[in-house]
């Protein structure tokens, strides 16, 4: 899964196959190409490779699934509105730069959701609640800062 | 919570401003000048003397994070990155995690530290943290996690007192390791629990499970096959839910949308139910999925429309699964008729693709076929590519013969404004259709044409032969052939395709037409000689062809068609080609009587009906029907040949003396029935080189330091002669195939990706003339099934066939072109479809003074020629060693060497066989490793190599990968025989 700005910069990246950084960088290039190339009417679907990319944009995003062939395009489209609502929810009205600057978060919410390229919580109260208990841990842990919980650390 | 993201934030505001300038656009200069100094900070933090605390250390490998995310790359911080994971502070770890999944590397000593915190925390029973470390595996997914848990996430998967959203994460990392290692993944106890997962009240840990259930599913059907009425209960139970009844499940009013396409996904790696009641449950499920489709929206909003769309699609894939309900299949055909005006592109396009499948059902047929017109016009308007593709294809699955005449003309006329993309495609699709479906071959004939002048570059070789095999075995079609490319070869700039139909079909039917004036037959040779300078050689040597048949057909044009013959552009052509052919055919048309002209050129006999290659070229995979060119009458024999000798280029005047000699004794089979073949000299190979002047990249390794012993391989141990002549030519293209006291066949042969051409010289020793002289290209066993294609040039080579066959009829005095010593080539062209062992059998038969000769012999085609050669990196090389894991993948073979160990020799061995040798790359300078594509039209099958000598020993160890089975094998045992 790929996410990228209308300019081709890459914003987030999730490989769910075992890949060479020069391969991902080569088709990160070739599917971001392509997608770019689209004009907004034409279907969200095209045939790469043996693959199916599914995308949309939304905003100055766009949001990309490569799939498998017998794979469900319209669900695979959906997969990528879920997301889009779930950081949106966790931000508040979402925007580029909070993928950006919380990217950190975008992969958590992504793990949550997506996990080995499955789904693995559809429902969106469950994936922020899990999210929510995370943070409060961070809470918790950011405030008392203790030598002794640094200890065996370094 | 949205208060927690500015924490978040302080994590990174430092680098905020190196962004901002990423962002402003500054120069690249300036974000690299301030990223590399960012860098050199936090490197020396890490090294600094002061420990660092988590906090610190935590800040830094994350801003190390977000430098690597912004493009750029980082090398260090790994260690910081493993140390963070041990961390009882749910952030230190959270971001240790993260840096791990994102730019893990397989270094060994960190993988095993990681696996080490991953244990740990797998055992903290803290739910969250027990969530990270699985998350972690399945990011990475790498053999040595697999290796490492496999064992013990199932056992998580399954427990009683694990929390939903553990069990969740489990599942699916289970399945990511399954993905990666499936040997490693051993369910067997764990099998029904997993499946009763399907039950589980959380319809969370319903949804990851499956994914995993699915994957097993399609690997063990039978082992999971209680999961098909579960899931079709569960299927039931939420496909007649109400949409608030599953609460947060529920996607814009769609019921648990995700499960229920997993579910039907599911269903598909099975048959029907067999149990009555399950399938009448099954049935009931998708009659309701097919009538909500038909329900008013309960939103305006896409998103609930495609989450309604994504299951019927789904469920219709199950239909035409099943392909077992007529009712079903035409109600879905309707509905996606309806699809295809549909406002939305999305559902046009999955209609179209949709639809292509159930036209090959044999109850959806008629009713896919009632939407011609639409999908006509789709084709016609449709404004982007990939939905005109699939209108294509659907128009293609849709063909009969009642509508064949329509889809044709549309798809031809689309043709002219095709993607070039899909061009080629199309041009076989409308070749396949149209000799498919022909009722009069008058229109078959019109179609190719039209084809050839449409998109005459994407006319494949297989369309034009065929249309000229089938105009010669329908005697009904030869005169309005020759009228229609005669009339077609008028316009000012033809393609070059329609030359060659047009000098080929004039040349034969030419006189078919002769009667009118207005394509007299000095009219009709004027026009095709028009084309001539304009043509590349293969056309032209076609055209030659033409020209001495025209000679036969019309004896009024001799004396210029001689002339043309004689003129220094022919004659003196630097082509070898077409000067050999220019000489040959002036000499025949002068010396031959009218009488022996007219058997030599007699008009081509029919081709053996088989069927057409272009099916096959779309086709690729599956299909039966025979490839092989001739009946191999006698086919009995085969295997039965001589010993070959090999001569070298033009250094060698004894090249004869190196025959050996057949010995009854070397036929195991005892199926030797005829005379032997010949009484041969004794071998006196060793006085040789093996080697030729155009054997390219072998030439200088061989030459310059070839030791007596890689000399001869006549001298090798004694194996199955033919396997002995075919090894020889595994790592070169051209030499001497066979060679005995009468006759001597050479090859030369060139391949481009999966094609490659054959020239054989059959070269006359004796000083007697050869009489009914035939040859015979046949393909063993499971080559048959397509997956070699061989075709002979016919027109090239019956010409030399006759020659020896018709003349010996007349009994004549021998004429130069069959005297002793003369030879003739045969042209094959071979296709490689799929990968194979067992080479193409040639067998030869002619008398000799009376005697019957039969010999058959291996052609040198074997898998490796083939091979493209790939160049890549150290890194990229061992990366795909090891993709290439299983153990069915590797073949290894450790053999003596069988001549002297010498690198160059090695290296040009090596080069020959194809691959690209890979410099720099095994740690071993003494190793040779080479990476290659083998070249099939089925699919390209990557293939490594590594070649480790033993010099002490005399020892070679051989391992090869490549990511078909058959390949590693068959490559391992060629070479095996080679060092």
């Amino acid at each position: 899964m790929l996410l990228f700005s209308r300019q081709g910069k890459l914003r987030l990246q999730k490989w769910y196959v075992p890949l060479s950084d020069t391969q991902k960088k080569k088709i990160s290039r070739e599917v971001i190409q392509m997608v770019l190339a689209r004009k907004p009417k034409m279907c969200s679907f095209l045939e790469w490779r043996d693959l199916k990319i599914v995308y949309k944009r939304y905003a100055s995003l766009y949001f990309c699934c490569a799939v498998e062939d017998q794979e469900n395009e319209l669900i695979t489209l959906e997969i990528i509105h879920r997301y889009v609502e779930l950081l949106d929810k966790y931000f508040g009205s979402v925007c580029e730069l909070d993928i950006i600057f919380n990217f950190e978060k975008a992969y958590y919410i992504l793990d949550e959701f997506i996990l080995g390229g499955e789904a693995q919580e559809t429902s969106k109260k469950n994936v922020l609640k899990a999210i929510e208990q995370a943070d409060m841990l961070q809470e918790e842990a950011e405030t008392p800062r203790s030598v002794l919980e640094e200890i065996g650390l370094t | 919570m949205l208060s927690n993201a500015p924490v978040y934030k302080r994590s990174v505001k430092n680098i905020k401003d190196v962004y901002i300038s990423h962002i402003n656009g500054k120069s690249k200069e300036a974000e690299i000048k301030r990223i590399n100094k960012e860098l050199a900070n936090i490197r020396s933090k890490f090294k600094g003397d002061k420990a660092l605390d988590g906090y610190s250390k935590k800040k830094y490998v994350c801003k190390l994070l977000f430098i690597f995310l912004l493009g750029h790359d980082i090398d260090f911080g790994h260690m910081e990155a493993v140390n963070l994971l041990s961390s009882n502070k749910y952030t230190e770890k959270q971001i240790g995690y993260l840096f791990i999944s994102v730019l893990v590397n397989s270094n060994s000593e960190l993988i095993r530290l990681i696996n080490n915190a991953i244990k740990n925390d797998l055992s903290s029973r803290n739910p969250t943290f027990m969530c990270l470390a699985l998350h972690c595996i399945a990011n990475v997914g790498s053999r040595e996690m697999a290796e490492a848990f496999a064992g013990e996430i199932p056992r998580i998967l399954v427990a009683g007192d694990t929390m939903d959203s553990v069990k969740q994460s489990a599942a699916l990392c289970l399945l990511r390791l399954y993905k990666t290692s499936p040997d490693l993944v051993l369910m067997g106890e764990w099998t029904s629990r997993v499946v009763h997962l399907l039950n589980d009240q959380h319809m969370g840990v319903v949804t990851a499970a499956i994914s995993l259930i699915t994957c097993l599913s399609q690997k063990n059907p039978d082992e999971f096959k209680t999961c098909v009425s579960l899931a079709v209960s569960r299927l039931s139970r939420i496909v007649s839910s109400a949409s608030t009844d599953l609460q947060d499940y529920t996607y814009y009013f769609v019921p648990a949308p995700w499960l229920s396409c997993k579910l039907l996904r599911l269903l598909q790696c099975y048959p029907p139910p067999e149990d009555g009641a399950v399938k009448g449950r099954l049935v009931e499920c998708l009659e309701t999925i097919l009538n909500k489709a038909q329900e008013p929206p309960k939103s305006k909003k896409v998103q609930h429309s495609n989450a309604k769309n994504a299951i019927l699609f789904e469920a219709i894939s199950l239909i035409i699964h099943y392909d077992s309900e007529p009712n079903l299949l035409v109600r879905a055909c309707n509905q996606l008729g309806q699809f295809l005006q549909h406002r939305e592109t999305n559902l046009r396009y999955l209609a179209l693709e949709s639809m292509c499948t159930l036209a090959s059902s044999e109850f959806s047929h008629e009713a896919v076929k009632t939407h011609i017109e639409t999908v006509i016009n789709a084709l016609k308007t449709e404004r982007d590519v990939s939905v005109r593709q699939r209108a294509a294809d659907l128009l293609y699955a849709m063909c009969d013969r009642s509508n064949a005449k329509q889809i044709v003309a549309e798809m031809l006329s689309y043709l002219e404004t095709a993607d070039y993309s899909i061009r080629e495609e199309m041009v076989l699709k409308v070749a396949i259709l149209a000799e498919k479906y022909a009722v009069d071959y008058s229109w078959y004939v019109d179609t190719i044409l039209n084809l050839i002048r449409i998109a005459g570059d994407y006319v494949s070789e297989e369309v034009w032969y065929r249309v000229i095999q089938i105009v010669i075995n329908r005697d009904d079609v030869q005169g309005y052939a020759a009228k229609t490319v005669f009339e077609a070869l008028q316009a000012p700039a033809c393609h070059e395709n329609m030359v060659k139909v047009g000098g080929y079909i004039l040349g034969e039917f030419g006189n078919l037409i002769a009667g009118d004036p207005r394509s007299s037959p000095l009219v009709q040779f004027n026009l095709l000689h028009s084309k001539f300078h304009l043509c590349s050689v293969p056309t032209r040597a076609l055209l030659l062809s033409a020209y001495i048949k025209f000679i036969n057909l019309f004896p009024e044009t001799k004396s210029t068609i001689q002339e043309v013959l004689r003129s220094d552009s022919q004659i003196r052509n630097s082509d070898v080609e077409l000067q050999q052919r220019a000489v040959e055919y002036l000499k025949l048309s002068s010396i031959a009587s009218t009488d022996v002209l007219a058997t030599v050129l007699e008009e081509m006999p029919p081709f053996p009906e088989r069927e057409s290659s272009i099916l096959a070229k779309l086709k690729k995979k599956k299909g039966p029907g025979a490839v092989s060119v001739n009946e191999l009458e006698e086919g009995k024999r085969e295997g039965e040949l001589n010993g070959g000798g090999e001569r070298g280029g033009d250094n060698s005047g004894i090249a004869a003396s190196n025959a050996s000699t057949p010995s009854p004794s070397a036929d195991l089979l005892g199926l030797r029935t005829g005379p032997p073949v010949t009484a041969a000299a004794p071998s006196a190979g060793s006085l040789l080189v093996d080697v030729f002047s155009e054997a390219g990249v072998n030439d200088d390794g061989f030459l310059s330091s070839a030791p007596p012993s890689v000399v001869s391989e006549d001298t090798a141990p004694p194996l199955p002669e033919s396997n002995e002549l075919l090894n020889k030519f595994v790592c070169k293209n051209n030499g001497v195939l066979f060679e005995n006291q009468l006759l001597q066949i050479g090859i030369k042969s060139e391949y481009r990706q999966n094609l490659g051409r054959m020239y054989l010289f059959y070269g006359n020793k004796t000083s007697v003339q050869f009489v009914t002289f035939t040859t015979t290209v046949t393909c063993p066993g499971e080559l048959q099934s397509h997956i070699l294609h061989i075709y002979t040039c016919k027109h090239m080579f019956i010409l030399a066939y006759t020659c020896y066959d018709k003349l010996n009829v007349q009994t004549k005095p021998v004429e130069p072109l069959i005297e002793g010593g003369a030879q003739v080539q045969q042209v094959i062209n071979i296709e490689c479809l799929s990968d194979f062992c067992e080479a193409p059998l040639l067998n030869i038969k002619f008398r000799y003074g009376g005697a019957l000769q039969n010999l058959t012999l291996k052609l040198p085609v074997t898998i490796n020629k083939f091979f493209q050669p790939t160049e890549m990196a150290s890194h990229d090389f061992f990366q795909r060693w090891k993709q290439l894991s299983q153990p069915q993948q590797e073949a290894q073979k450790i053999f003596k060497a069988n001549h002297a160990m010498d690198t160059e020799v090695l290296k040009a061995k090596l080069l020959g066989l194809g691959m690209a040798l890979l410099e720099n790359v095994d740690p071993n300078p003494e190793n040779f490793v080479c990476a290659g594509v083998i070249q099939t039209k089925a699919q390209q099958v990557g293939s490594l190599l590594r070649l480790e000598p033993n010099a002490q020993a005399q020892m070679y160890r051989l391992t090869l990968r490549s990511s078909k089975d058959t390949v590693s094998k068959r490559l391992c045992e060629l070479l095996a025989e080679q060092f």
